[in-house]
């Protein structure tokens, strides 16, 4: 249907953009899995990050890159303040109030951020911005190969974490059973922030990632936040490995479908995903039988 | 009045209930007894339609009912009640047991009016305005019987409404559910207070590993103690003995 | 019966606003708080009496407010027409929207990503197609008619908007002491219980589907035919779907005068917002956004719970 030279790009396109939605929606299954939150305010959170990496390179003309020492920490940090001190507290024993105290935070940090920032767009100037590495005959741009294989690093970074680590044993102890992680002598309150807080840090590392390839508005988490959790809904509520997959096709589907059915409408493919597989196989394509 | 034959329904491999056979005649009240985890539970499920048989028939008042939905055969005048009581919690008695008059009663008033006389017949006549959630135990395990009560069914299934009461509360239950089946009400009980089954049923079923095992007047069955206590072990025995 | 009386005094008062108010400004503040009120209220049939939140009420909004927009530029056929079909659809495609979610069983938080999901798609495809105008909006021509349900000035408006208004009001009020609104709540509260009693759990959340849809598409006509100018963002945009839920969470989900209460609540507070830090972009949602946080954690049953509150202890 399409020429090979017109498809290549464009698939390469969407697994390089696919890799940055992975790890978003990373953060997103991770939080999912542990503490069963929907964490509405994630675009949010990565608007923020994002807007972080800008004003070191603005302010201190720090790299992005650099910024990976500065801005996941303090990512982590805001999401573990945030689960301790807002969210834990929304419950008041209905899953409903915390989506509310979510999509309340996301609110409110967008337009604080467009109350201080105004809605211009924003981005980074780099020397490496316009490069461009070839790639099975096409040409991808550097960033994009580094944010793919960051993204990929990451992913395999946090599954060792989970897998090997005492904190990431109890993260799973905390998933699987609540109840019985709490008998066994877990802090179950801490391992809930823990896991939040690494949920927002991974965003500070996409946000370094991504910055150099993108832009930053008030606006920019809208467009990822439906993405993420096409992409989490889809790999299976709390599967690692079905976000990193999913990601990869939600942005094939994306960069694909753009193609044939322009940029708009490219869009309507990943909510139909999102809808199917919420009303047909709410376990997702790798999840389990609930 | 019912009629199953041959119910079954495997969960995963294990088989929750094999091949059940009963009849429920008219105007009597009858009972399923068993130990915990015999299946009598899913038998309920089974045959009001909060769970789909994997093979079996169930006949209600001369019509096939299998694999209908649970609304469907309430309507019809089949109704049961839950072993964890479910109470609509933040409305009132009142209003609970409305829910059910509504079933045959479109107006408002008449309903709330049904519901006062059904709260008065199970013993709640003095607590319509209070908050479900507020209940005792005892009082919401009423509050279930006069909620399937108030759609005014011919066949009533209650699942354990006595567990967890003390024994006088037992004893203020006994006569209430006997007043029912004198308004006409059929009745299948699944009961572990042995009190309450030799007292009031008229024929038992003994569920064993979702199987029947044994079946007759309670004093029979309890009687073959032998028998039980090779499937339900000594204990069981003996608490039907004592009964 | 006094609770009915309650109302009509309110919605009389409400009727006199233009008469009494003079300034403009003023009055156009009442119209957009009693344009929340009914946002809210028909948010609240579902979300309230129903128990399933919906983070996409926009969806039925558009429907409506695109309707009849497009019936009017498109086909040239009369307004009042496209009032008719505009709630009609908008119930139609909330049934749609409930019927699949209440076959698949999704509830919680599922029933809210779906909901939105909805409208996202909806806010894309008016973005695409041209007969919406797409992404250049939708301009109705200024025909200020009765016959072209127009609206000469700001108090015609007003009366047109309390006319609906009132009427999704009076229909929660006798939903509360309706079969229909004891099995709603009953199917809320406990699904299963409610289907061992004989309540058939699907038509009842479908019929909730069909009234807040109807109402929430009713609205959307309003707003096209006051503002005659529609784009994706303002029909479909997440920002309704957002006021629709807030005003009955701030004033007390579940209740008959919680939108209201919520409504002119909200209004009051964005006012003064403004009043005292300017007229700044974003300024009205970062309100709202705070005041939807606060009233999660603190008060998760509303201004109206918290006269429940005040009430029992002034009892006690």
């Amino acid at each position: 249907m399409f020429d090979s030279a017109i498809l290549v790009p464009s698939v390469l396109n969407g697994i390089t953009t696919g890799a940055l939605y992975a790890l978003v929606a990373l953060g997103l299954t991770l939080i999912y899995g542990v503490l069963h939150i929907i964490n509405f305010a994630h675009g949010a959170l990565l608007m923020v990050a994002l807007y972080m990496v800008y004003f070191l390179w603005k302010l201190a003309g720090l790299d992005p890159y650099w910024s990976l020492l500065i801005v996941p920490p303090a990512m982590f940090v805001i999401g573990y303040a945030l689960q301790r001190l807002v969210i834990t507290r929304a419950s008041h024993g209905r899953d409903e109030n915390i989506l509310l105290v979510t999509l309340g935070l996301a609110i409110l940090i967008e337009n604080v951020a467009l109350y201080l920032f105004s809605s211009d767009t924003q981005v980074v100037d780099t020397p490496y911005g316009f490069d461009v590495v070839e790639m099975f005959g096409a040409f991808v741009p550097y960033p994009k190969v580094v944010a793919f294989f960051g993204a990929l690093a990451t992913a395999a970074a946090l599954w060792a974490f989970i897998r090997l680590t005492d904190l990431g044993r109890a993260i799973r102890a905390v998933a699987r059973e609540k109840k019985g992680a709490r008998l066994v002598g877990i802090e179950v309150g801490h391992v809930y922030a823990m896991s939040f807080g690494i949920g927002v840090g991974v965003l500070g590392i996409a946000a370094c990632l991504l910055m150099p390839s993108y832009y930053v508005t008030p606006q920019v988490g809208h467009g990822f936040v439906l993405i993420a959790f096409t992409i989490v809904v889809l790999g299976g509520m709390g599967s690692f490995t079905g976000a990193l997959i999913g990601g990869l096709v939600i942005g094939v589907v994306e960069a694909v479908g753009g193609l044939w059915l322009g940029e708009s409408l490219g869009q309507i493919g990943i909510f139909a995903i999102f809808i199917l597989i919420l009303l047909f196989r709410p376990q997702g394509i790798m999840g389990h039988q609930a | 009045m019912l009629e199953v034959t041959g119910l079954s329904r495997a969960f995963g491999g294990l088989k929750a209930v094999d091949g059940v056979s009963l009849t429920v005649p008219e105007g009597r009240i009858v009972s399923l007894i068993g130990p915990n985890g015999a299946g009598k539970t899913t038998c309920f499920a089974l045959i009001t339609g909060f769970h789909r048989p994997d093979e079996g028939r169930v006949v209600f008042r001369g019509r096939d009912i299998t694999g209908w939905k649970p609304h469907r055969i309430a309507a019809l005048g089949m109704v049961r009640t839950f072993q964890i009581v479910q109470p609509f919690a933040g409305q009132t008695v009142r209003e609970n047991i409305a829910v059910g008059a509504h079933m045959h009663l479109r107006e408002r008033d008449a309903a709330l009016a049904k519901a006062e006389e059904v709260a008065d017949a199970v013993g709640l006549g003095d607590r319509l305005g209070v908050d479900a959630a507020d209940l005792t135990v005892a009082g919401r395990k009423r509050l279930e019987v006069a909620r399937a009560l108030a759609t005014d069914p011919k066949l009533l299934l209650l699942d354990e409404v006595m567990a967890g009461l003390n024994p006088s509360e037992i004893r203020d239950v006994i006569p209430v559910i006997r007043a029912i089946r004198d308004r006409g009400v059929t009745i299948l009980l699944i009961e572990h207070v042995m009190q309450a089954v030799m007292e009031l049923s008229e024929h038992t079923w003994v569920l064993n590993q979702g199987r029947l095992i044994a079946e007759g007047p309670p004093r029979d069955v309890a009687r073959d103690g032998q028998v039980i206590a090779a499937y339900l072990g000594p204990g069981m025995a003996e608490r039907l003995a004592h009964a | 019966m006094t609770k009915l009386l309650a109302l009509l005094a309110i919605f009389a008062a409400l009727f006199c606003a233009p008469l009494v108010i003079g300034s403009e400004f003023w009055l156009n503040t009442v119209l957009l708080a009693l344009y929340a009120a009914l946002l809210g209220q028909a948010w609240n049939i579902l979300g309230g009496y129903g128990g399933q939140f919906s983070f996409g009420h926009a969806l039925f909004f558009g429907v409506g407010a695109y309707s009849v927009a497009v019936l009017q530029v498109e086909l040239g056929l009369s307004a009042w027409l496209g009032l008719v079909v505009g709630g009609a659809l908008a119930a139609v495609v909330a049934v749609i929207v409930g019927f699949l979610t209440a076959r698949y069983g999704l509830r919680g938080s599922y029933f809210a990503l779906v909901t939105l999901a909805f409208a996202e798609v909806f806010r894309i495809l008016s973005n695409s197609v041209s007969w919406t105008g797409a992404g250049e909006g939708i301009l109705i021509p200024l025909d200020q008619r009765l016959a072209a349900l127009q609206f000469p000035d700001t108090a015609s408006a007003y009366w047109a908007l309390w006319a609906i208004t009132l009427a999704c009001f009076l229909a929660v009020w006798r939903l509360e002491r309706s079969r229909f609104g004891a099995r709603l709540m009953a199917v809320r509260d406990n699904e299963d219980a409610a289907a061992a009693i004989g309540v058939d759990a699907m038509q009842v959340k479908l019929g909730a589907m069909a009234l807040s849809g109807l109402f929430m598409g009713l609205a959307g006509v309003f707003y096209a035919q006051k503002f005659l100018y529609l784009d994706p963002a303002i029909a479909f945009g997440p920002e309704k779907s957002v006021e629709a839920l807030l005003v009955p969470i701030v004033g007390g989900i579940g209740t008959l005068f919680g939108p209201l209460l919520g409504a002119f609540a909200l209004h009051g507070v964005a006012e003064i917002a403004r009043e005292t830090m300017g007229d700044a972009p974003g300024l009205n949602m970062i309100v709202y956004g705070t005041i939807l946080v606060c009233m999660v954690l603190f008060l998760p049953r509303g201004l109206a719970g918290l006269g429940k509150h005040v009430r029992r202890a002034f009892r006690a």
